[in-house]
């Protein structure tokens, strides 16, 4: 008994020295300053004293704070979806296609590697309105639009999210699928279970742990798409593109410390219940 | 099966092979379209470019080879910008910094979650995983009121010393770690190993595909940090290149274009070197704990 309670604490001793380092510095860079930020959310901004949910009223009852929520929403709402499903068509068929199948995975990746400020250039003479989509519309007798200046610049900002993140959702079906035993299919179709079904009644159950991981990660990649969307388009793009990330950097740069905490805070509850929410959603299926 | 039903199935599987390759070449286009433009003469540019520089009449007709290819455009940003050049070394500095600040804390930090117990494990980690999911924006203010305290702002580390502290990598090389086999460490300690010894010979050498994987994930993120160096760093001259093509006009579009493929080529080389670990790490963020 007297051993064993040495060397659990020995075992604590040697974790904690461990990961000490990684936690003095999370604790001193994010964790403090946050709760010091939640806080502030509850303060006047030049006064600091206690002023209740008042800075949350002011945020929630902001208009633009309201367009840029339902953008964002609707970004999401949008690519998403649209992201897992083509990733997912793609990871089936690719997944049993040998070294070309590999092949094209990787190139699928590739957007990963190229920076943001180097598809700037590109995005500019590409949705410009006489830039190269537009050339080749009108060559089509297509009618062509102003991409960056009218609703349609919500849709490049899809495009530009799935185009980056195709690659890599695709990786991670694949990984998902490479867990089905083969097992399962032989004798499925030693019963004779066509293809579509053997996808729908084999395929697609076992896919919902990835199906959970998947969603959220592609959830927490769509917010990265503010580098595209500012790098081309500035502070203050068109309002289809509008997006929180925007305001938060205005609000950031006009100094509106009591907007910000509120707004920070509100978005700290919104990710952590979504990502909640999900995993219980799925684990229920998967069970 | 029927011949017909056969013969329909392999043209099936031809158009969805067309459509792939052909979804893949657009995938990769950007980097053909920064090729072929940053070869170009200033005078071919100007008319290639014309639409979209005059605004009037007319589209950008992009052709497939510059028709007179040139170095010109590479040798007017290496020789004549030099603020190409002390833009490149920030974005050098800044993610050499990150990486090796990373490995000294994240490296034994996953070490100590995936080989140890102690109290408030599993909540600990569940906040360090939850940390790792908050987009920038959570925690833009917390960074600039702690830095601003420490006098950090607009300096290099201001970018640098949250981001070493990030959670994701610690949360990458956990996955890796865990599946070192424990009978290995027990034998190891049997032998009379100290903890940092067996850490060092064991953890270091089978976690390397971990320690690569996010090293591989993080140079990727950090090559193209906008936001962070945005908000901290009001003084351009310690910008990253991230934040510098963006201001090259198109009047100088040459220069636009070489530019832009330097930015990109350590970011290609680290992916074609490091794809097998790139890969691994994305699934690792993926595997179920």
């Amino acid at each position: 008994m007297c051993v064993y309670n040495s060397n659990k604490r020995k075992n604590t001793f040697h974790g904690l020295f461990f990961i000490l380092p990684s936690m003095v510095g999370v604790s001193v860079f994010i964790l403090i300053p946050y709760l010091d930020v939640v806080r502030r959310s509850f303060a006047g901004a030049v006064s600091q004293t206690f002023t209740g949910v008042q800075n949350y009223i002011t945020v929630l009852t902001n208009p633009a704070f309201r367009l840029a929520c339902k953008n964002t929403v609707r970004f999401a709402a949008v690519c998403i979806p649209l992201l897992i499903v083509l990733s997912l068509a793609i990871a089936v068929f690719l997944q049993r296609q040998g070294p070309w199948g590999q092949r094209l995975k990787s190139v699928y990746l590739i957007p990963m590697a190229i920076p943001a400020a180097s598809v700037v250039l590109i995005w500019k003479l590409v949705f410009d309105r006489h830039g190269l989509l537009n050339g080749i519309l009108s060559g089509l007798h297509v009618n062509t639009m102003d991409w960056m200046n009218t609703g349609a610049a919500f849709w490049v900002l899809v495009f530009s999210y799935i185009w980056k993140n195709l690659g890599y959702d695709v990786i991670l079906w694949i990984a998902g699928l490479g867990t089905i035993s083969e097992n399962i299919y032989e004798a499925a179709r030693v019963d004779g279970a066509g293809e579509w079904n053997l996808f729908l009644r084999i395929t697609m159950p076992n896919l919902l742990p990835s199906l959970y991981t998947i969603s959220v990660l592609s959830f927490l990649n769509s917010f990265k798409v503010f580098r595209e969307a500012y790098l081309v388009a500035g502070d203050y793009p068109n309002d289809s593109m509008y997006l929180l990330q925007h305001l938060y950097n205005n609000w950031f740069r006009d100094l509106s410390m009591d907007k910000m905490a509120a707004g920070a805070v509100l978005m700290t509850v919104v990710v952590s219940l979504l990502v909640l929410l999900l995993e219980k959603a799925w684990g229920k299926d998967i069970e | 099966m029927t011949k017909k039903h056969n013969r329909q199935m392999h043209a099936k599987k031809y158009i969805i092979w067309a459509v792939l390759f052909a979804a893949g070449f657009l995938v990769c286009y950007p980097i053909f379209f920064l090729v072929i433009g940053s070869l170009m003469g200033q005078v071919e540019l100007k008319e290639v470019l014309g639409p979209v520089l005059s605004g009037n009449g007319g589209y950008v007709n992009f052709p497939f080879m510059p028709l007179f290819p040139t170095l010109r455009n590479y040798v007017g940003v290496l020789m004549d910008s030099p603020e190409f050049f002390v833009m490149f070394w920030n974005s050098v500095k800044t993610t050499g910094a990150i990486l090796l600040g990373q490995f000294l804390v994240s490296v034994p930090g996953a070490w100590g979650f995936a080989r140890y117990d102690f109290p408030f494990k599993r909540m600990l980690f569940t906040l360090y995983i939850l940390l790792m999911m908050m987009p920038f924006q959570v925690t833009m203010l917390s960074g600039y009121l702690v830095l601003d305290n420490i006098g950090l702002l607009d300096t290099l580390w201001a970018v640098i010393l949250p981001a070493v502290f990030s959670t994701f990598p610690v949360f990458i090389m956990y996955q890796f770690f865990v599946g070192i086999p424990k009978a290995i460490i027990e034998s190891a300690r049997i032998d009379g190993a100290g903890e940092l010894q067996i850490f060092l010979i064991f953890g270091l050498r089978l976690g390397a595909p971990g320690i690569l994987s996010a090293m591989v994930l993080g140079f990727l993120e950090y090559w193209n940090l906008i936001e962070q160096p945005l908000t901290y760093l009001k003084d351009q001259s310690l910008w990253p290149l991230s934040l510098y093509l963006p201001n090259i006009s198109l009047e100088q579009a040459g220069t636009a274009f070489a530019a832009s493929l330097l930015t990109l080529i350590p970011a290609l080389l680290v992916f074609l070197g490091g794809q097998e670990y790139l890969e691994q790490g994305i699934m690792a963020a993926a595997v179920k704990e």
